[in-house]
């Protein structure tokens, strides 16, 4: 590290006032940050802040309990592929060409992300004179996770460009805005090309190889959904898909591992709990979002049970949490520390609507079958109201207090 | 049964701000402190609950094709149709006047903070468009106050929302020329989206 510190303290003078790079200085500032602060803590003595944690470190923190989905999502778009092509049916057989595969697919996805992101990042930081944060790494990394890996770059770029821009950089950059910027990307490639990030033929890569007959891409959701509609037990249905490619793809217990198609990170409930426990271990993610994003969608699956009118509403409220990308969605997206409820009664609130939105539109809204990304943003929308009343109540139990 | 989804529908599905974007001068102009947007969200639930229905029975028994049949047989023909804008809004001018006498008696400081904006409730599209959208649609007396106070508590809901939101946005450092409004703006597509989750919701 000793040569680093010289390093980079030789070229300080360069990005300083009247050096030769002197708007370049927060380029400089974020790689010197990024590996050397916050350095001083208190040392010893006295009740003072001793732990040397800040934004970049926090930042950094989430990337790396991103890593065990990324790594699933790239082995499972391999072993989809081989799947669906009916090449190999064992998990395990051709681990490397299926390795392969999926970094093929999903490594250009996380590149163009991070570069996309990262331009329009530096340039804000430039421009305006703010420094870089981390923020971008995570956006950079959540993005990739919550799409199809056979989703065109120049639509990954340009949703990118467009999340960083609209919802982040207008409000003044990482901390301050509003959306969670990984779900506005989602959000927007959704609304503007349907057709490449929803349908049952964008989960799983074929490339130029034909599928095996009676091959379906669609997911757990879609088979869910439309047995609702047809009216046949959702379980039933769910254990009858897709057989030719092996029994129980889409059983409870594959579907909480995640060898199912869908978006690259969010198929596996295990790798997204997995992630959970290193963001709730280090304190990075608020528990109590989690716990209650569970919960609410716990709740209302038994209440859809009680009035249930179809099959869909009658499923067991345990699937909700393993089908689609609650799991990843309520670990990675909602916990958003800077979108989501700041107060602690709040997050409670905020964490469980979550839950029971995602259910309601998942069971009642044909145009999506997801509900996950729709509802993290709509309590996005709702937090600073719920902080506000939150703090209201606060205020008032207080003043009680005082004025006895 | 139907009530109540038409009362979800009209406040989710079919908000005046996010699936119209009705009403969009005063949600934009009276939204920067949440207890403002409480009153004037609160004035328009009521404006709308009182005037949808009120502006139906007109509608059944003075404007619509045949309305004035109960004045004589010979009356079946007439249709006053082409009056509805100057009546609704006739209408809706006199509770806003009535809602105006109301709070500058009972809160002062409410009164004033609304400023301009409570007479020009009187203008709101959102309230204009609850009435035509409920002509238009056919509803029942009973439905139409549902839809009345449903589309009320939807611009309510939106307002108050989007007031919580500026007031978090005094901490952000947005750039100076999108400051104000500019900024507003965008939140409000962005909110836009996030109220599609609900669009195609069939109850």
């Amino acid at each position: 590290m000793k040569f680093l510190r010289d390093l980079l303290d030789k070229q300080k003078p360069l990005f300083h006032k009247g050096g030769k790079f002197e708007n370049l200085y927060y380029l400089y500032e974020a790689g010197e940050t990024f590996l050397f602060k916050p350095n001083h803590t208190a040392g010893i003595k006295g009740t003072q802040v001793k732990d040397a944690i800040d934004l970049k470190r926090m930042m950094i923190t989430v990337v790396i309990a991103m890593i065990p989905c990324l790594l699933f999502g790239i082995y499972n778009t391999g072993h989809q592929h081989f799947l669906a092509t009916g090449q190999t049916a064992g998990l395990w057989e051709d681990f490397g060409p299926k390795l392969l595969i999926g970094l093929e697919l999903v490594l250009p996805i996380v590149i163009v992300a991070y570069a996309a992101g990262g331009l329009v990042e530096a340039a804000f930081a430039v421009v305006r004179k703010h420094p870089i944060n981390e923020g971008f790494l995570v956006t950079g990394m959540l993005i990739p996770l919550v799409v199809p890996a056979t989703l065109p770059l120049w639509q990954v770029a340009l949703a990118t460009v467009f999340a960083v821009v609209i919802a982040k950089e207008v409000f003044g950059g990482t901390g301050m805005n509003i959306l969670n910027v990984a779900m506005t990307a989602r959000a927007f490639l959704y609304f503007a090309y349907p057709a490449q990030i929803s349908g049952d033929q964008v989960w799983t890569y074929l490339g130029d190889k034909t599928p095996v007959d009676g091959f379906s891409g669609a997911t757990a959701l879609a088979v869910a959904y439309n047995a609702g509609v047809e009216g046949q037990p959702v379980t039933e249905a769910l254990a009858e898909h897709n057989t030719v490619l092996g029994d129980g793809m889409f059983s409870f217990m594959n579907l909480f591992i995640g060898w199912i198609p869908g978006s690259i990170g969010e198929t596996s409930t295990l790798m997204a709990l997995i992630g959970a426990a290193i963001l709730i271990a280090t304190g990075v993610a608020s528990w109590k979002i989690i716990v209650s994003g569970f919960a609410g969608a716990y709740v209302m699956g038994l209440v859809m049970n009680l009035f249930a009118v179809n099959e869909y509403m009658a499923m067991a409220p345990e699937y909700h949490w393993v089908v689609g990308g609650l799991a990843f969605g309520v670990v990675f997206m909602a916990t958003d520390p800077v979108s989501a409820a700041q107060t602690e009664v709040g997050k409670w609130i905020y964490g469980f609507l979550i839950g029971v939105l995602t259910v309601i539109i998942r069971v009642t809204n044909p145009a999506y079958p997801e509900g996950i990304m729709l509802a993290v943003l709509f309590m996005n929308v709702f937090a600073p109201l719920i902080d506000y009343y939150v703090v209201k109540a606060n205020k008032k139990r207080r003043l009680q207090r005082a004025t006895v | 049964m139907e009530l109540i989804s038409l009362g979800i529908k009209s406040i989710f599905i079919d908000n005046m701000v996010f699936a119209y974007f009705l009403g969009m001068c005063s949600f934009l102009a009276v939204s920067k402190k949440v207890s403002t947007a409480l009153g004037l969200g609160a004035a328009v639930i009521f404006v709308l609950t009182v005037t949808a229905p009120t502006n139906w029975l007109l509608n059944e028994f003075v404007l619509k094709e045949g309305a004035l049949t109960w004045l004589g047989a010979s009356f079946a023909t007439v249709d006053l149709s082409f009056l509805r804008f100057i009546m609704f809004i006739a209408i809706i001018a006199a509770m806003v006047q009535l809602v105006e006498m109301v709070v500058e008696k009972f809160a002062p400081a409410l009164y004033g903070a609304l400023g301009i904006f409570l007479p020009l409730i009187a203008v709101n599209c959102a309230i204009l468009g609850g009435s035509l959208f409920m002509a238009q649609r056919d509803y029942t007396l009973a439905e139409a106050t549902v839809y009345g106070f449903g589309s009320g508590t939807g611009f309510f809901l939106a307002i108050v929302a989007l007031a919580a939101i500026r007031e978090k946005l005094k901490y952000s450092n947005v750039p100076s020329g999108l400051k104000g409004l500019g900024i507003t703006m965008l939140l409000t597509g962005l909110m836009g989206i996030a109220f599609m989750s609900f669009m195609g919701i069939d109850l």
